[in-house]
């Protein structure tokens, strides 16, 4: 049984399934919210939920029991008494030693718990680094949405940030630097600076069993790095279009990756009106594309970026999207065939497998 | 005192209660002294900058106030959802 937690704009869904057949709405919560991202720990088995109210601001919140009482997160805010407010929380993603969990938000704001969720921690060096009065916001906020650990190695991180670039560290968030290398950005002039960091991430994850590789999907190129993050590799001239928002891979293969391809920038739907997701499995030097199963035709679905997620690996892996349009496709054979999990949600956020 | 009244979400995170006699010079002031008073209301108001936040409305005897709008001992204030869509 497959559990995933879509976050839409009308509150968070728990469905529950086996790949092949539709599955069923187990919960509901925060009905009429919008719910931007919610994962379960998979070491404590606790929920975690961004819920960004309209009205009362973004928040964080955890239960045990999706359907039962959900608590609110403390420490979820920017100092006091600043020029700037937290506009939302983007992403939760577990940390690589026990208890700890990173939220990344918007204004570009790292936040920890080293709790399981209950109480939560700005990320000083980050909140204060002295670039920050350059950075600028991408077209959806300032946001920073891709935490990416290092397996084993709880004092490296890297981060994605809209339209900041990529940020590493090696000492637990104490200091940060930038690893942009090789990053090209379309909509920049010619004449912008080479060590510009005004690029615009859309996602970003890492290969658990060779750590030191990560994908990108940038805004315009999807890129590899084999160093981890210093520098990156354009890998995306093989797709119909390189511009997109999410991407996952199989964590028993490094040299996979799967990304879902939108025409343009300007025109952020499924080209031609069929939905296909692209595999590589030789690290971007060749792609496949992905649509048994999927609308061929006449199907304009925008897919964002934390609305695509993985379960398993191997011949094993599940993989499972949401769009916008309140559909959810799943895979239970790493892409092979598909079929639909859900329709008619509200629009899909984000999509986590548990 | 003035009286802050609550509805919906904020009544429940003060403990169910909906009206609130505090003192304070503006609303700003009465709703600090409201977060003081009700620490579970933190944030759900005011922002970090301790700006109402941008779809709250809160209103003196009906009509409608700002931050910095003078209120005396014997206001209303009510503070509400701002309505949205059309």
């Amino acid at each position: 049984m497959t559990e995933l937690l879509v976050g839409t704009k009308k509150g968070l869904f728990v469905l529950e399934g086996e790949p092949g057949a539709a599955f069923a709405v187990k919960a509901r919560a925060f009905a009429g919210e919008p719910v931007e991202y919610a994962m379960r720990d998979p070491r404590s088995g606790r929920l975690l939920a961004s819920v960004t109210s309209p009205f009362y601001g973004p928040k964080i919140w955890h239960a045990d029991d999706p359907a039962g009482d959900w608590q609110q997160a403390e420490g979820v805010a920017l100092p006091e008494g600043g020029d700037a407010a937290l506009e939302r929380i983007w992403v939760i993603v577990a940390g690589a030693d026990d208890g700890t969990l990173y939220a990344g938000g918007d204004p570009g704001v790292l936040f920890a718990s080293r709790d399981g969720g209950a109480t939560w921690e700005l990320n000083r060096a980050l909140w204060e680094h002295p670039t920050r009065p350059s950075w600028q916001p991408g077209g959806g906020g300032l946001c920073l949405h891709s935490i990416v650990p290092w397996p084993g190695e709880p004092g490296r991180l890297a981060l994605g940030i809209s339209a900041v670039g990529v940020w590493l560290t090696d000492d637990g968030g104490e200091t940060w630097r930038h690893g942009n290398g090789g990053l090209a950005a379309r909509y920049l002039p010619e004449e912008a600076p080479a060590n510009t960091f005004d690029l615009c991430v859309h996602c970003m994850h890492r290969s658990p069993r060779r750590p030191e590789r990560l994908f990108l999907q940038f805004h315009g190129g999807v890129y590899r790095s084999d160093d981890a993050g210093e520098s990156w590799t354009a890998i995306g001239d093989e797709l119909p279009s390189d511009f997109g928002f999410p991407l996952t891979l199989d964590p028993a293969d490094p040299d996979s990756a799967y990304v879902i391809p939108l025409a343009s920038d300007q025109d952020r739907v499924t080209p031609g009106g069929r939905v296909r997701v692209y595999e590589t499995r030789d690290a971007g030097a060749t792609w496949t594309p992905r649509g048994d199963g999927l609308p061929g035709e006449h199907a304009y679905l925008t897919v964002l970026r934390q609305a695509f997620d993985r379960a398993g690996e191997g011949e094993a892996l599940e993989l499972y999207f949401g769009a916008t349009s309140g559909d959810v496709f799943g895979s239970g054979d790493a892409g092979a065939t598909w079929f639909t999990a859900a329709s008619r949600l509200p629009p899909v956020y984000s999509v986590r497998t548990a | 005192m003035a009286v802050v009244k609550l509805r919906g979400p904020l009544k429940q995170l003060a403990g169910g209660r909906s009206e609130h006699p505090l003192h304070g010079a503006t609303i700003g002031e009465l709703l600090r002294a409201l977060e003081r008073d009700q620490p579970a209301l933190s944030g759900w108001i005011l922002d970090e900058r301790g700006t109402i936040r941008r779809h709250i409305n809160v209103f003196v005897n009906g009509e409608y106030g700002r931050q910095d709008t003078p209120v005396e001992p014997d206001d209303r204030i009510d503070v509400l959802p701002a309505i949205s869509g059309g």
